[in-house]
């Protein structure tokens, strides 16, 4: 490493450590939310009648506290750290990365009490009601300005290509988020959409599917850009391939929100258009795949002793894996099987347990001996335990979700020798009760993978300076 | 869609392929000024990019999904109002009207353009419709008749080991089982047995009446019931006396004297239950009132559920099938639901 390179001090860690602790955190709270109604779809009395506990307030609470509690918190967290780093300055403005911290946080609380209360604009990933978008759109900008104030200022020549992708991903998400939640207020607690209609199912999923395409994929790609050649001591694959597939990536995920509503009220030519995208979509985002993945020659040999690395790279057998299976949904012809079944809900959670999890887990176990002035973890076997458990919690989830959601597909269209259907809904639902139960197993392994981590986290931040082994070569590039 | 938005369309779409295709091209070369298999030169916090060339199975890969997709964006809809040498739609968009849906298919027809729900409804029409059409023939009693002879056939078939052969009865009663299931399930329960303001269909109490005929006329043109809400008109001390004497009806145990002055004010009540409460079947009067001395009760027969009844009214609605299911299916319908109270 150059010695031009600014010493600790003279970064920010400060905002970069509060987010990664909460990224613990949320997670914890996310997912286990996430096994309670996992458990209800088996098990539905566990609503115990109260209104704030079914499923349908307790979903969109899961999938608000995984995204942007968690998965955003990661983002935030990693984006400082790694815009300081690539740039070599500290952040733009200390007081306003502050301010960006404390405003999500105070967001997601209001998230977690309005969404119980049944306080919903019923968009999907876009449920919060008017006064809480506004606060997102502020510290949202804020979030912009740290970002790219800390880029203009920065002391190299060039940008780094893991900033593109937190760039891209910063402006995107503000366009979608202020766009989608237009709204006409009528009391505090209640707006509706200005749109209406197929136009409102049609933004809703532009912004629903690039919530997918530049929250929980450009974002995490440049997450992926810095951990991955950082962990393994590795240069990045090719230079070249992050251009066309940064560029491909953006401008071609933007169209794709139409594979969300094939076979409705959207016209044809739209949906046509979307699957067309989409499919397409498949190559640039097989190019990151490859380029993490190719980052390891001549580093595979440290898969087999530092389990940080392994959570980094099979979250990239994971992204590829999740999008090679999206563009293929996307297909009208496939789409009429796979949609409204648990193919979609396997196929979100592959993308969102294996890749976004995944790599956000690795990434945090990188940062948080960096942040906190170790060497290493407290324990390196409880990571590598926790590698096994959430791998087996995953694996179970999505082939529940496969054998399930393709049976219903299946059971759905089965006709009779008279052209009747040969099952009612509830006989598919009676089908699927063993995957619901298997499924909720897999949510289970993860979120105890995730209590060890919290264990791990907590020694690793209170053990005395200096008192955790080094391992120069896992940890130092 | 007018032609401005069409060509903004097309040209966004094409401008963004040709955008990415040139992309492509620009990053097989080697512009980077290093020999291929170097690094680049730049460092990032000690990452470095190596000068690496597109892998070309990648490469490949890409170029194939630009062939397609210009094969998919000229033979379907997808570039603005460009309708696709396929002429294909998925459906007659934009219809508001089953006269216009209509129309549309004819027209379809006519243009030799391929409309994929139409088409597809006619093939099930050609394949099943003959199957519906033969068992709509025969009238319901007779097809009651085939069933439960053919269910006692098949029991002894079953004890001597043979092979039996469905009869038409048994047949048509499955299909109308399965008709049922797929359209009235989601009301009346997958077991017939109703619920709160949905008819109990094994009972033998009909609002409508319970022969094969009304039976079909409900299914085919839907019933639409209007029980007037009464606080106005009674007031509260009055809704409590008739609700008194309403259950009276049934053999409940009620306070007297309420049900007594309760009883003096049914007159307003007896144009369509009847002045002995037995509802409007038995008086031959089309309304649907429900009789009221046989304690069965479509929105509950507690006192506060009368009560509710007689304060704010009582709205119930049973779509019309003839346009979502035709004449045939209907009539297998008809089958079922009849047969469901015949058994006992």
């Amino acid at each position: 490493m150059s010695q031009t390179v600014a010493s600790q001090t003279e970064y920010n860690y400060k905002v970069v450590r509060q987010f990664a602790i909460m990224t613990v955190i949320w997670g914890i709270v996310g997912m286990g939310v996430g096994v309670l109604i996992a458990a209800q779809l088996a098990w539905p009395a566990l609503n115990f009648d109260t209104p704030w506990l079914t499923y349908s307030r307790l979903r969109p609470l899961h999938t608000n506290a995984v995204i942007f509690a968690f998965g955003t918190s990661a983002l935030f967290a990693t984006s400082y750290y790694v815009v300081q780093r690539t740039c070599q300055t500290r952040l733009f403005s200390d007081k306003l990365a502050a301010f960006t911290f404390w405003g999500w946080q105070a967001i997601i609380v209001s998230a977690a009490i309005t969404l119980p209360l049944g306080i919903t604009s019923s968009k999907e990933y876009a449920e919060l009601e008017w006064p809480i978008d506004i606060a997102i759109a502020v510290v949202w900008v804020s979030y912009a300005v740290v970002f790219f104030g800390t880029l203009i200022k920065r002391k190299v020549s060039h940008i780094y290509v893991a900033n593109w992708f937190y760039a891209g991903f910063i402006i995107t998400v503000a366009i979608l988020h202020i766009v989608n939640s237009m709204a006409v207020p009528v009391s505090l607690t209640k707006s509706y959409s200005i749109y209406a209609g197929a136009v409102d199912a049609m933004v809703q999923w532009w912004y629903g599917h690039n919530a997918v395409g530049f929250l929980l994929t450009a974002g995490f790609l440049g997450m992926m850009y810095y951990f991955v050649p950082k962990q393994a001591g590795r240069p990045v694959y090719s230079y070249r391939l992050s251009v066309v597939h940064f560029w491909a990536l953006v401008s071609l995920y933007i169209w794709a929100g139409p594979h969300h509503l094939h076979y409705t009220a959207l016209p044809d030519w739209t949906q046509s258009l979307g699957m067309v995208m989409s499919v397409i979509l498949f190559v640039p985002s097989w190019g990151g795949m490859i380029n993490g993945i190719m980052t390891l020659s001549g580093a595979w040999h440290k898969l087999r002793t530092d389990p940080v690395l392994r959570f980094l790279v099979v979250s990239l057998s994971f992204y590829g894996m999740s999008t090679f299976e999206g563009p293929m949904m996307a297909i009208k012809s496939v789409n009429a099987l796979s949609h409204y079944t648990d193919w979609t809900v396997g196929h979100v959670h592959s993308g969102a347990l294996g890749w976004v999890a995944m790599i956000s887990i690795g990434a945090i176990y990188h940062l948080i001996p960096a942040l906190f002035g170790h060497g290493n973890m407290y324990s390196i076997k409880l990571v590598n335990t926790h590698f096994w458990l959430h791998t087996v919690g995953v694996v179970l989830y999505i082939v529940a979700m496969w054998i399930s959601g393709v049976m219903q597909g299946l059971m759905w269209r089965a006709v009779n020798a008279d052209g009747t259907l040969m099952y009612s809904f509830v006989q598919s639902l009676e089908a699927s009760k063993p995957f619901y139960i298997m499924r909720f197993l897999g949510g289970v392994f993860i979120v105890v993978g995730m209590l060890v981590m919290a264990y791990n986290v907590f020694r690793t931040v209170t053990a005395k300076s200096g008192s955790l082994a080094t391992d120069a070569n896992a940890q130092m590039a | 869609m007018t032609s401005f938005w069409s060509i903004w369309v097309i040209v966004l779409t094409l401008a963004c392929l040709a955008l990415i295709l040139g992309l492509l091209l620009w990053n097989l070369k080697n512009y980077v000024g290093v020999k291929e298999g170097e690094s680049c030169g730049h460092e990032f916090d000690g990452i470095e990019e190596i000068n690496n060339p597109l892998p070309k199975w990648w490469t490949y890969m890409f170029f194939a999904t630009f062939v397609w997709a210009v094969y998919y964006l000229a033979a379907y809809p997808g570039l603005g109002n460009w309708q696709g040498l396929a002429k294909w739609t998925s459906s007659n968009q934009g219809v508001t009207s089953l006269a216009e849906s209509k129309k549309a298919t004819e027209e379809a027809l006519a243009n030799g353009e391929k409309v994929q729900l139409d088409q597809e409804i006619i093939a099930a029409e050609e394949r099943f419709g003959p199957i519906f059409n033969e068992l709509a023939k025969v009238p319901v009693e007779e097809l009651l008749a085939s069933k439960v002879a053919g269910d006692k056939a098949q029991q002894k078939a079953i004890e001597n080991g043979e092979k039996h052969e469905q009869t038409q009865g048994q047949m048509a009663l499955e299909i109308g089982q399965r008709l049922y299931a797929q359209n009235c399930a989601q009301c009346h329960g997958s077991d017939a047995r109703g619920g709160t303001g949905f008819p109990n269909l094994t009972d033998n109490d009909w609002l409508y009446g319970g022969t094969p005929d009304k039976i079909k006329e409900t299914l085919l043109h839907g019933r639409i019931a209007a029980m007037p809400p009464w606080k106005d008109a009674l007031g509260e001390q009055g809704v409590k006396e008739m609700t008194a004497y309403v259950l009276s009806l049934s053999g409940r145990k009620v306070n007297q004297k309420d049900a007594d002055a309760g009883k003096a004010k049914f007159a307003m009540c007896a144009a369509c239950h009847g002045m002995d409460g037995k509802g409007s079947v038995a008086h031959n009067l089309p309304f649907g009132a429900p009789n009221l001395t046989d304690n069965i009760w479509l929105y509950g027969g507690s006192q506060r559920a009368v009560e509710e009844t007689l304060n704010n009214g009582r709205a119930g609605v049973m779509p019309a099938w003839k346009d979502i299911l035709g004449e045939d299916k209907v009539h297998l319908l008809t089958a079922y639901v009849y047969s469901l109270s015949q058994n006992k």
